[in-house]
C-alpha cells in the first residue's frame, strides 16, 4: 500500500518552473579574423582545442529544440572560421530550429553560401563596422575586410537569403548613421539593427574610446525617426539606443533566465554572453549536464530569476516587471554589485557617478582602441 | 493592401508547429510570433496564388461571417505583417 506523506517543501519546489526558452545563441568559436574593440566575447577567450565538435553541437541543438527553443543564432567569434559550419547548420535545421548566421562575412564565399543555402540556413545577419573601408577596417582591425564584406553581401543577395545588417554604432561612426541605413537598403537588407555599443566584454575595456557624446545620441534618435518614415515597408529598423543615456535600464535578456540562453564554444551554458563577469555564479556545461536541467534548475539561471534577489528599490518599483531591475552584468561593472539596481536607472544611487563618468569620457579626445586579441 | 493583392510568405518566413507549447508559430528573422486563431486561419490561406478577395471569401464561408467584415480584418492583419516584412505581396 502507498502511504501519502506531504512532500517536504523546499524553496526549490516552491519556485514555479521557468517558461521554455525561445532563443539560443551558440558561440561556435571565439576565433575571428576581426579584432573589433567592442567584441561581446569575454576577455578570456576560449581556444580552438576546447571547442565543441559538430556532433556535440548537433546533440545540443536537439536538446534545445526539445526544451522549446525556436530560434538559433549561430555566432562567435566568427562562425565561418569553423570548417564544419555547413554540417552544423544541417544539424540545426534537422533539429527543427530557425537558423540564423551572425557573421562578419569574412570566410564566406559564394560557393560556401550556396552550401549553407542547401543546408537550409534561414537567415543571415551581416555585421557592418562602417560605411567605407577607411572607418570599417580601422574598427575591425582587419585590412581589406570591408571590400570582402561587400562581395559577400552581393553573394547573399544573389542567392536570396533574407538579410539583416547589424550596424554597431559608437563615437567613431554615429556621424555616418544616415549613410549606414542607406547602405543597408542598397545591400538588399530587409532589416537593420542599429545597435549602439553595450559596454560589456571588450567594449567595457574600450569604453572611453567608444562612448558617444550626448549630442550624437540625440542626432541618432532624430535620424532613426526620420528613416523609419522614409524606409517604411522597405527596411525594418531596430534601434538599440545607448542605455547609459536613458532614464531607465533596458529589460536585459527580457529578464534573466526568462527567454534566452547562451552556449560558449566549450559548451558552458550562460544566462547571457557577459555573465561570466559576475563572481560566484556556478556555470554548468552541456557536455556533463542535460540542457533542460541547467535551464530549469541551474544555479546561475536561478540566481536572478523572479524578484526575490532584487534590492528593495527595484522590488517596490512600478517598473519592476518592465525592466526587471536592468542588466546584472552592468550593475556588476558599474556598481561592483550584481544585485544592485542597474546604475542607468534615474532612481539608482549610482546614477550621478555614471553621469560624471559619461561627462569625463566624452569631454576629452577618445583614447586609441585596445583591439581584441586571442591568447597566444 | 487591397483586395486584389496576392500575399505570400517571403523567403525566411515560415509557419511552424511548436510541439512544446502546442501552438502554431510564425518564424522569421528575429521573430517568433505565437499565432492566435485569427492569425492562424489567415496565414493558412496565404499561398501566393489567391488574392485577398478570394482568401476573404473562403474564410467568410468557413466561419459563416459577412465577407466585408472578414476582408477588413484580413487586410488589417496582413498590413501589420507586411509592415514587419513578414508578408509580401505579388
Amino acid at each position: 500500500m502507498t502511504a501519502v506523506h506531504p512532500a517536504p517543501v523546499s524553496a526549490r519546489q516552491v519556485r514555479p518552473p521557468p517558461e521554455a526558452p525561445l532563443a539560443m545563441l551558440a558561440e561556435l568559436t571565439h576565433r575571428c579574423p576581426l579584432a573589433c574593440p567592442y567584441c561581446s566575447n569575454p576577455l578570456e577567450l576560449t581556444g580552438r582545442e576546447r571547442e565543441l565538435t559538430a556532433e556535440q553541437w548537433a546533440g545540443v541543438f536537439r536538446q534545445a529544440a526539445g526544451l522549446g527553443v525556436l530560434q538559433l543564432h549561430l555566432s562567435g567569434g566568427e562562425p565561418a572560421s569553423r570548417p564544419d559550419l555547413v554540417q552544423i547548420v544541417t544539424a540545426a535545421r534537422e533539429a527543427g530550429l530557425y537558423t540564423n548566421l551572425i557573421t562578419s562575412g569574412i570566410g564566406l564565399t559564394g560557393r560556401r553560401l550556396e552550401e549553407l543555402d542547401a543546408a537550409g540556413l534561414d537567415h543571415v545577419q551581416l555585421s557592418l563596422q562602417g560605411v567605407n573601408a577607411g572607418i570599417a577596417d580601422h574598427v575591425g582591425g582587419y585590412k581589406g575586410g570591408f571590400d570582402r564584406k561587400m562581395m559577400v553581401a552581393a553573394e547573399i543577395a544573389r542567392i536570396g537569403f533574407p538579410l539583416t545588417i547589424n550596424a554597431v554604432m559608437h563615437r567613431h561612426n554615429l556621424g555616418d548613421l544616415a549613410q549606414t541605413i542607406a547602405l543597408a537598403h542598397r545591400l538588399g537588407a530587409r532589416r537593420i539593427e542599429i545597435a549602439c555599443v553595450q559596454f560589456q566584454g571588450w567594449a567595457l575595456r574600450n569604453r572611453a574610446a567608444l562612448q558617444p557624446t550626448r549630442e550624437q545620441v540625440e542626432d541618432a534618435k532624430r535620424i532613426v525617426a526620420q528613416a523609419r518614415v522614409d524606409y517604411a515597408g522597405r527596411l525594418s529598423i531596430d534601434f538599440v539606443p545607448p542605455d547609459y543615456f536613458a532614464d531607465f535600464p533596458k529589460a536585459c535578456m527580457n529578464g534573466w533566465g526568462s527567454t534566452g540562453l547562451n552556449i560558449a564554444p566549450d559548451g558552458k551554458v550562460l544566462p547571457c554572453h557577459a555573465a561570466e563577469i559576475i563572481p560566484g555564479l556556478q556555470f554548468q556545461n552541456v557536455l556533463t549536464t542535460p540542457l533542460a536541467e541547467i535551464w530549469n534548475d541551474g544555479p546561475a539561471f536561478n540566481a536572478f530569476r523572479g524578484t526575490d534577489w532584487m534590492p528593495e528599490l527595484c522590488r517596490a518599483c512600478d517598473r519592476r516587471d518592465i525592466d526587471h531591475g536592468g542588466c546584472r552584468c552592468q550593475a556588476m561593472a558599474l556598481a561592483g554589485d550584481a544585485r544592485a539596481t542597474d546604475p542607468v536607472c534615474r532612481r539608482s544611487p549610482h546614477r550621478a557617478a555614471l553621469d560624471a563618468l559619461i561627462a569625463a569620457e566624452t569631454g576629452v579626445a577618445p583614447p586609441p582602441f585596445e583591439y581584441r586579441r586571442m591568447p597566444h | 493592401m487591397t483586395p486584389a493583392d496576392r500575399p505570400f510568405l517571403p523567403r525566411g518566413v515560415r509557419l511552424h508547429q511548436d510541439r512544446v507549447r502546442g501552438v502554431p508559430v510564425l518564424l522569421g528573422p528575429e521573430t517568433a510570433l505565437m499565432l492566435d486563431p485569427v492569425g492562424q486561419a489567415v496565414l493558412a490561406e496565404v499561398d501566393g496564388r489567391r488574392d485577398i478577395a478570394a482568401i476573404s471569401e473562403a474564410l467568410a464561408e468557413r466561419y459563416a461571417a459577412p465577407v466585408e467584415m472578414i476582408q477588413s480584418d484580413v487586410i488589417e492583419f496582413l498590413d501589420d505583417m507586411a509592415a514587419r516584412r513578414l508578408v509580401e505581396v505579388a
